[in-house]
C-alpha cells in the first residue's frame, strides 16, 4: 500500500514538472498548429545551463534565474532564425517539423560535444535541500515538494499571463484566428517569439526541478521527457493550460504507478498508451477545444 | 535561378523517361554482375542499408507523399516486421521467403488497426498516435520476454537460401536479394500511385473535404493506405533482420523514424527516385563525414534546417513536365464522351503529376 502512495507521491511532483515542459508544447502548438521537437533539447540545454553556472559556484538560484533567461532566449532565437522565414515563405507544416527536429539535433549534439560538455551523464546538483519527511514507512524528498511547489506557482503565474494581461489577450487572439488577429492590430510575429520564450523559459525550469530531483543529466535525455510531456499536453487538450496541468499529472502518476507494478521498462510509454487510449476516447483531448473546418 | 534548375531537372527526366527500359536492363545487368565483383564487408553493409531505407522511405511515402498523412512511428512497423520474420525463422524454423511474406501481412495487419483510429483523428493528432504507437511497440519487444528476448534481442538470424546456394555478405547475395526487393517495391509503389487508388489518395492529400465531396470514400483510402504502407516497411524490416546476425528493440527507436521520415522529405515527397536518393544520401552522410567526428550529427541537423528552408520539396523533387498518363480505356471513354483526349494531355503537359 505505502508503494502505491509513494508511487502516487512521487508521479504527481513528477507531473507537476511535466506540466511545465508540456504548457511550451501546448502554447505552440495552439498558436502554429506545430509539434515542437526541439522542444525537449532546450529542456536538456536549461538543464545544462543550470549545471554550467551551478559549477561556476553562481549558487543554485542565480543559476536558474540565468539558465531561464538563455533557455527562453534559445527558444526565441531558434523561431525567429529558423522558422519565422518558413511563415513568410508560406511553406507546408512538414517542412516546420522537419526543422524543428534538425534544431533539436543542433542543440543535442552540440550540448554533447566532447569541447562542450560530453555526451556522459553528469552529476546535476541535488534540489533536496531540506532533508526527507518520514510518514510510516513513506519517504517524501524535499526535492519532489519543491518541486511540486515551484512547478504549481509558474503554472499560476502562467495562467495570470495567458488569461490576464494584454500580451495573453494576444496569444489568445492569434490561437483562435491570426490572420483577425493581424487585421486588428496584433502584432503576431511578436506574439510567436513570445510564446517561444515563455515555453523555453518554463522548459528550463522544468529542467532544473526534475534534473534536481534524479540528480543526472544526459544531453539526449530531452528527447523522451521531451515526448512525454507533449503526450501530457495532448492528454489534457493542446492549448489549454490546466488541460496540461492535468495531463502532466495523469501521464506522472501512470508512469510510476506502471513503473512500479509493470517494470521500468513499462515506464517511458506509459505516457502514450494513456495518450492512445484518451485520444481515442476524446479526439480533442480532456479539456480540448472540438475545432470546426470550415469551407 | 530556382525556374532554371527545374527546367533543367524536367530535360533530365523526359531523357530518363524516354529510355525507362535501358534503365531496367541495366538495373538488371547490375543484379547479375553484383556476385562477381569484390565488394568489402564494410561496404557491403552501407549498399543494403540504403536499400533497406529506401524501401522503408517507399513505404513512409505511400502514406506521407500520396496521401498527406504523416507517420512518425514507422519505426514500429519496421520492427514488427524485422520481429516476425526473425522469430519465424528462429523460434519456428520457418523458411526465409514464407516469413518476409508473414512479416509483410502481419504488418499489414497492424497498420489496418493502426489506420483505425485515423478516421477519428486528424492532422498533428494523428502523428501523435503513430509517435505512441512506435513507443508501445519497442516497449511491448522489451518486455514480452519469452517470445521476443527481451532486451537482449533476437540472435543467430539464418541468411536466406535461394534454390540451394546461401545468400550472404559476402557472395554479394544480399545485395542481389535487395537490388530485387528494391525494384519489386519501386515498381509497386509507382502502380499503386497511377491506379485508382492512388490517384484517391493524392485527392485525399490535396483536398480531404473536396474528395470527400467528389464521392471518394475517404476513410477506406485512408486505411488502405496504412495498410499498404505498413506491409512495405514490414517488407524492408524482414529483410533488415537477415542482413544482421542479431536485432535488438533498441535498433527501432524514434531517431529512426525520423531518420526515415528524413529519407522522404530530403529525397523528395511523392516520387520514388527521391527515396533512393535520399536513402543514399543520410546513409553514406555518416560514412562521407567521418571526418567530422563528432560534429557530423550538428551539420546534419544544420542540413536538415538549410534543406527545409530553401528546397523544402526535397532534392529530387519537383513538378513532372510529363504528359499526365491515361489508360486506354479512359482515352476510349474520353472519346465516347465527343471531346477528344488531345487537350487534357496537353492541360496534362502543364499540371501533371511527377512521373517514375
Amino acid at each position: 500500500m505505502s508503494a502505491f502512495v509513494g508511487s502516487v507521491i512521487n508521479g504527481i511532483a513528477l507531473g507537476m514538472a511535466y506540466a511545465l515542459i508540456a504548457v511550451g508544447y501546448s502554447l505552440v502548438f495552439g498558436i502554429l498548429r506545430l509539434i515542437n521537437f526541439a522542444h525537449g533539447s532546450i529542456y536538456a540545454f536549461g538543464a545544462y545551463m543550470v549545471f554550467l553556472f551551478v559549477t561556476l559556484k553562481l549558487g543554485f538560484l542565480p543559476a536558474i534565474i540565468v539558465s531561464v533567461i538563455l533557455s527562453g532566449l534559445l527558444a526565441f532565437l531558434m523561431d525567429k532564425v529558423t522558422l519565422e522565414p518558413l511563415r513568410k515563405k508560406g511553406s507546408d507544416t512538414i517542412a516546420y517539423l522537419i526543422t524543428t527536429v534538425g534544431v533539436s539535433f543542433v542543440i543535442t549534439n552540440v550540448l554533447s560535444l566532447e569541447a562542450v560538455f560530453g555526451s556522459q551523464r553528469r552529476l546535476f546538483p541535488s534540489t533536496n535541500l531540506f532533508g526527507s519527511i518520514r510518514i510510516g514507512n513513506l519517504t517524501i524528498q524535499s526535492s519532489q515538494i519543491i518541486m511540486f511547489v515551484a512547478a504549481l506557482i509558474l503554472m499560476l503565474i502562467m495562467t495570470y499571463v495567458v488569461n490576464k494581461t494584454k500580451m495573453g489577450l494576444s496569444m489568445r487572439a492569434v490561437e483562435q484566428n491570426g490572420r483577425a488577429a493581424r487585421l486588428v492590430g496584433v502584432n503576431v510575429n511578436r506574439v510567436i517569439s513570445f510564446t517561444f520564450f515563455l515555453g523555453g523559459a518554463s522548459a528550463a525550469i522544468a529542467g532544473a526541478l526534475i534534473n534536481g530531483y534524479y540528480q543526472s543529466i544526459s544531453p539526449t535525455m530531452g528527447t523522451t521527457i521531451g515526448l512525454k510531456a507533449f503526450a501530457a499536453a495532448v492528454v489534457g487538450g493542446i492549448g489549454v493550460l490546466h488541460g496540461s496541468v492535468v495531463g502532466g499529472l495523469v501521464v506522472g502518476v501512470g508512469e510510476c504507478i506502471a513503473a512500479q507494478y509493470l517494470g521500468s521498462n513499462v515506464r517511458d510509454p506509459m505516457a502514450f498508451v494513456i495518450l492512445i487510449i484518451i485520444l481515442i476516447i476524446k479526439p480533442n483531448g480532456l479539456f480540448g477545444k472540438k475545432g470546426i473546418t470550415k469551407v | 535561378m530556382e525556374k532554371k534548375s527545374n527546367r533543367v531537372l524536367s530535360a533530365i527526366e523526359s531523357v530518363c523517361y524516354k529510355f525507362r527500359y535501358l534503365f531496367l536492363i541495366l538495373y538488371v545487368a547490375l543484379m547479375v554482375i553484383v556476385p562477381f565483383l569484390d565488394i568489402k564487408l564494410v561496404h557491403a553493409q552501407v549498399i543494403i542499408l540504403i536499400g533497406v531505407y529506401a524501401m522503408l522511405g517507399m513505404g513512409l511515402n505511400v502514406l506521407i507523399g500520396y496521401t498527406g498523412l504523416v507517420s512518425l512511428g514507422h519505426a514500429g512497423f519496421y520492427a514488427i516486421g524485422a520481429y516476425t520474420c526473425a522469430l519465424l525463422e528462429t523460434k519456428l524454423g520457418v523458411n526465409f521467403w514464407l516469413a518476409l511474406v508473414a512479416s509483410g501481412v502481419l504488418t499489414a495487419f497492424i497498420g489496418f488497426l493502426l489506420g483505425l483510429p485515423s478516421l477519428r483523428l486528424s492532422g498533428s493528432y494523428l502523428s501523435i498516435v503513430t509517435l505512441g504507437f512506435c513507443e508501445i511497440v519497442t516497449m511491448i519487444l522489451k518486455q514480452w520476454e519469452s517470445v521476443t528476448n527481451g532486451n537482449y534481442g533476437v540472435r543467430n538470424i539464418k541468411q536466406p537460401v535461394f534454390f540451394g546456394i546461401k545468400l550472404d555478405m559476402y557472395n554479394g547475395g544480399l545485395i542481389v536479394l535487395m537490388l530485387v526487393l528494391c525494384l519489386i517495391v519501386g515498381v509497386a509503389s509507382l502502380a499503386i500511385r497511377n491506379s485508382n487508388a492512388g490517384r484517391a489518395f493524392r485527392a485525399i492529400k490535396d483536398d480531404e473535404l473536396a474528395a470527400n465531396m467528389m464521392g471518394i470514400h475517404v476513410s477506406r483510402y485512408k486505411i488502405m493506405s496504412f495498410v499498404i504502407s505498413a506491409f512495405i516497411t514490414g517488407i524492408a524490416g524482414g529483410f533488415y533482420c537477415v542482413t544482421r546476425n542479431y536485432i535488438e528493440p533498441g535498433s527501432f527507436n524514434f531517431d529512426v523514424s525520423i531518420l526515415i521520415l528524413s529519407v522522404v522529405i530530403i529525397g523528395g515527397l511523392g516520387t520514388i527516385r527521391g527515396m533512393v536518393f535520399g536513402a543514399a544520401i543520410l546513409q553514406l552522410f555518416p560514412q562521407v563525414f567521418r571526418f567530422l567526428d563528432e560534429w557530423r550529427y550538428v551539420v546534419y541537423g544544420l542540413l536538415l534546417i538549410v534543406m527545409m528552408r530553401f528546397r523544402p520539396q526535397g532534392l529530387l523533387g519537383w513538378q513532372s513536365t510529363q504528359p499526365y498518363h491515361l489508360s486506354k480505356k479512359t482515352k476510349q471513354i474520353l472519346e465516347a464522351d465527343g471531346g477528344t483526349s488531345e487537350p487534357l494531355e496537353a492541360a496534362g503537359k502543364t499540371e501533371g503529376g511527377s512521373e517514375q
